[in-house]
């Protein structure tokens, strides 16, 4: 690492906050980001916007500036299969190099796992994840449906109160990620003004474009051990653009399910010629018909997207 | 485990190849035979699980071969005698004899080797520690031509180890029964060592539990003399634990002392102790091998912890060319076994080489010991679920060491301060609460971290700010060490690995 | 008088900063923290009162002190302990257990003395507050 401003080059009286920088050793943190996620140009800005933003309330806050100290509760909202959870790890890391939280680690959990079925079920279910996010960050998938204003049953809204208080009272000690569709997220929010007090940052995925889909199934691809023929490549973009199209996309999710689809169907046609002799190209090739076999292209455009 | 070709050195290597073994038909002839000859050195031997293994310390007369040597040692430790017998020719004989397979030179110490032996399993009686010693120690320590011997380590097969039924009590129990964890535990030995009568030998069992120590005991020589009879120490003495209990609300015990002339003698002793209700009994090592495994029987039976005080081992222990190793006594001891043990404090009055003293403790307390020559222990050992022993520390020691002692000694550990309590200028009871609290407050401040070693002495003055008694105890004691040089040290070559 | 049962009896009350500090250690350990609390100080009492379950998966003494908290809010005139469990093998124990929580004032135990045969005496430990029935054994001074 190169060496922090040496102490002659300052002047006194002025900071350092590339020292800063440098020590707090986030540079890390993003360019493993930059490099395990693909696209995602405003995803990674945003990221970087908040770290500088940390960054720099953090140098504040050593001098003396900071009045409270920063919100980082935070919003990511997005179609599924768009690397929501994965920033979430990053941003974990990011703020526990910066100090913010203590441990760094990520709790992941959905509201299957945060409200209970029955009366004083879903206090110690709350509690209990939150008492294992503490030190790091308590991401929840699919927040908003913690709400569910239709059935007056539902536990949900004690949860979000249990949330809500754990939020206040060790705001030093966890922070919360929601995430979402933007949609579904909007209304929740809406419903629920407290928690929209207090998610100060709000960080939105787009889907992935066709030509970053393909980059996708290529790793993904390479890190199995297979490669697309010349052929095959042109009829998984076009299935791309068909499946983009239909209902359920889930972007990343739904490039590894075809994949995984095809290695099935790449298996079954080795097997039905097993008497022929096999080279091991063909065993890690994946040929134009292996993915032209899919329904994805005899079924309807959801007229919905 | 790896059992290598012996080192090379030439002298040693040259003389055993020129004297190659005896081939079966002059083997038995009538007349006197070379032990390496007779069958009893085998380097080629490569020793199988089942096999008891012996670690000797020869040092050979002038003009002895070492090989011979160590031969003759595995010889008279199992089957041979001074000439050749036919009556050998009974018996599976290859199988019995003890086979001396490795020898190689102590580093530092001209004219000394460690001989390693090897011993079938069917030589022992299971679950016999008189047999396991006569067996390996019975016979060979007065042979002439070695001029000293000593037993330094010994593996015990997890075949052997599982015919003893082991520490009746162990750490981990005896830990729940008093209900009291993540320290070490505080003892005393009533001072003066004789002449109180058993009503002043209550009192300063009272004051002392009192002040905040878990134990008291009896001296090794405490038994029944015309100043206190037995019967009379018992009684007091429970009443005294008993109010220090309600007093405090803790458990507490004194180690009654039931070491006696006899057997019967000693069971009646055990058996008004346990009526009395007291929680732990104790016996010396004097009383020997048998007996010690009939009261650790009789200790399971009746719920009772079983304490050894070493008396005596030092005799044998102490002097690093002839006599038995401590760590191959922790081992019978835990084998035989009893749940406490004095194994040496380092900082105290007594001997104890640092490393040496780690390396009895660890004996003592892991469920597995590894090879770590650095600390004496030359074989791997499974302790095959044995019971853990609880060392003892006593001997000298003092408030103003305790971050030296929880250093070097750990948690599991008794640290008995029996003059570091007794003679505290402001009474027994003030000795016993600063040496608890300079105790409960190391333990916090190395459980947050601080290192102790550098930071003790500023952590205890830290602590009797709040604790007068704390505060007497460092002005009287704080610079008394005892700083002599170990006679027991260990030798061996840091580079170097067991093969 | 003061029960001195638990590690940490005979220091000052321990701060919430040090219990916190004791926890960090016990999870650094990576043993299972757990809140336990009773009103009978009996030394042979072993089964205090659970709150709660064991603690396992805890990345940080937080987590734990939430609980703390919430134990000295419900009990606060119990004894409260707060212990560690090592589930390694050669131990399946507790490895370190302090109180945390003390009524304000302890009664302490009468020692019972029966004389039996000779010059034996049949001795019971019993607490003063153990005459109250539970949950009416310490109450807060006013």
């Amino acid at each position: 690492m190169d060496s922090a401003a040496d102490s002659s080059g300052q002047e006194p009286g002025t900071l350092d906050l590339d020292a800063l920088y440098q020590a707090s050793n986030i540079d890390d943190a993003l360019a493993t980001l930059d490099r395990e996620l693909v696209g995602l140009a405003p995803v990674k800005n945003r990221v970087k916007e908040i770290a500088a933003l940390l960054l720099v309330e953090k140098l504040r806050n050593q001098v003396g500036l900071q009045a409270s100290p920063p919100s980082l509760h935070m919003s990511f909202t997005g179609n599924p299969g768009t690397g929501k959870t994965t920033v979430a790890l990053r941003m974990a890391d990011i703020l526990k190099k910066l100090g913010y939280v203590r441990k760094g680690h990520l709790v992941a959990c959905t509201r299957d796992d945060l409200v209970g079925e029955f009366i004083g079920h879903t206090a110690p279910k709350t509690r209990e994840m939150i008492k294992k996010a503490m030190g790091g960050v308590l991401f929840v998938d699919e927040a908003y449906f913690l709400h569910r204003p239709e059935n007056e049953r539902d536990y949900g809204r004690e949860a979000i109160e249990i949330l809500l208080q754990a939020m206040e009272d060790h705001r030093d000690d966890f922070v919360v990620i929601l995430a979402g569709y933007e949609k579904e997220m909007t209304q929740f929010f809406g419903a629920n003004p407290g928690m929209a007090s207090r998610v100060a940052h709000h960080i939105d995925f787009p889907d992935y474009n066709d030509e970053e889909l393909l980059q996708i199934a290529d790793r993904m691809l390479a890190a199995m051990q297979y490669r697309l023929s010349e052929e095959a490549r042109g009829v998984l973009r076009d299935y791309i653009a068909l499946r983009r199209g239909q209902a359920n996309f889930s972007n990343a999710r739904s490039i590894r399910n075809a994949l995984d689809r095809a290695r099935l169907r790449q298996a079954k046609r080795l097997f039905d010629q097993r008497e022929r002799q096999l080279t091991p190209e063909a065993l890690a090739t994946i040929e134009a018909a292996d993915l032209a076999a899919s329904r994805v292209f005899s079924k309807p455009v959801d007229p919905r997207t | 485990m790896v059992f290598s070709k012996p080192l090379k050195t030439s002298t040693v290597e040259d003389r055993a190849m020129n004297e190659p073994a005896t081939p079966q038909s002059d083997r038995y002839r009538a007349g006197v035979m070379k032990y390496a000859q007779m069958g009893y050195w085998e380097p080629d031997y490569e020793p199988i699980d089942t096999d008891v293994i012996a670690l000797f310390r020869i040092t050979p007369q002038e003009g002895v071969d070492p090989i011979e040597a160590a031969a003759a040692v595995a010889g008279e430790s199992s089957t041979a005698t001074w000439t050749v017998v036919w009556t050998d020719r009974l018996t599976a004989c290859e199988r019995y004899r003890a086979k001396a397979y490795r020898v190689d030179p102590v580093p530092g110490a001209i004219g000394e080797y460690f001989a390693y032996i090897a011993y079938d399993l069917d030589l022992f009686e299971g679950g016999s520690i008189a047999n396991l010693t006569a067996s390996i120690i019975g016979n060979v320590f007065g042979f002439k031509p070695l001029k000293a011997l000593r037993l330094e380590d010994m593996r015990i097969p997890i075949a052997y180890v599982k015919t003893f039924d082991g520490p009746p009590t162990g750490i981990v129990v005896e830990r729940e029964r008093l209900d009291k964890f993540g320290r070490p535990l505080l003892g005393a030995t009533v001072k003066p060592k004789l002449g109180l009568s058993g009503k002043n030998y209550g009192r300063v069992v009272y004051e002392a539990l009192l002040g905040g120590l878990d134990f008291t005991k009896d001296d090794e020589n405490i038994n029944s003399q015309p100043f206190m009879h037995w019967r009379e120490r018992f009684l007091y003495c429970m009443e005294a634990v008993n109010r220090a209990q309600a007093a405090t609300g803790e458990m507490k015990g004194h180690y009654l002392n039931v070491t006696a002339a006899t057997m019967e003698d000693m069971y009646e002793r055990a058996e008004f102790a346990r009526e009395l209700g007291s929680c732990i009994v104790m016996i010396d090592l004097v009383i020997g091998y048998t007996a010690i495994q009939s009261m650790s029987k009789w200790a399971r039976r009746n719920d009772m912890i079983l304490h050894l005080h070493r008396a005596g081992h030092s005799t044998y222990t102490r002097q690093k060319t002839h006599g038995v190793s401590f760590r191959v006594i922790s081992k019978w001891m835990r084998l035989a076994g009893v749940d406490h043990i004095h194994a040496g404090t380092v900082v105290g009055k007594l001997e104890g080489d640092p490393n040496s003293v780690q390396g009895f403790y660890n004996v003592l307390r892991e469920t597995r010991n590894e090879v770590d020559l650095s600390r004496g222990i030359f074989f791997e050992q499974d302790w095959a679920g044995l019971n853990k022993v609880m060392p003892v520390a006593s001997g000298g020691i003092h408030a103003g060491q305790m971050h030296q002692l929880l250093h070097y000694l750990g948690e599991d550990v008794v640290l008995q301060f029996g003059g570091g309590t007794i003679g505290h200028p402001m009474g027994i009871a003030a000795g016993a609460t600063a040496n608890r609290v300079a105790l409960e407050a190391m333990v916090l401040a190395r459980n947050e971290g601080c290192d102790i070693w550098n930071e003790g002495p500023d952590i205890l003055k830290n602590a009797a700010r709040s604790c007068k008694p704390l505060e007497a105890a460092l002005a009287t004691w704080g610079d008394v060490t005892f700083d002599y040089t170990s006679t027991d040290t260990l030798d061996f070559v840091p580079t170097a690995t067991a093969s | 008088m003061r029960v001195t049962q638990g590690t940490f009896s005979f220091l000052p009350d321990l701060t919430r900063e040090q219990i916190g500090k004791q926890v960090q250690y016990c999870l650094q350990q990576g043993w299972a923290v757990s809140i336990e609390y009773t009103d009978d100080p009996h030394p042979r009492n072993v089964y205090w009162e659970m709150f709660g379950q064991p603690m396992f998966d805890i990345q940080d003494p937080e987590g734990v002190m939430m609980e703390v908290d919430s134990a000295l809010q419900t009990f606060p005139h119990h004894y409260i302990k707060v212990n560690a469990f090592d589930a390694a093998i050669g131990w399946e124990t507790v490895r370190l257990s302090f109180i945390v929580n003390r009524p304000a004032n302890e009664p302490g135990f009468r020692l019972n003395r029966s004389e039996t045969k000779g010059r034996q005496i049949r001795y019971t430990t019993q607490a003063y507050a153990a005459d109250q029935p539970v949950g009416e054994r310490y109450q807060a001074r006013d």
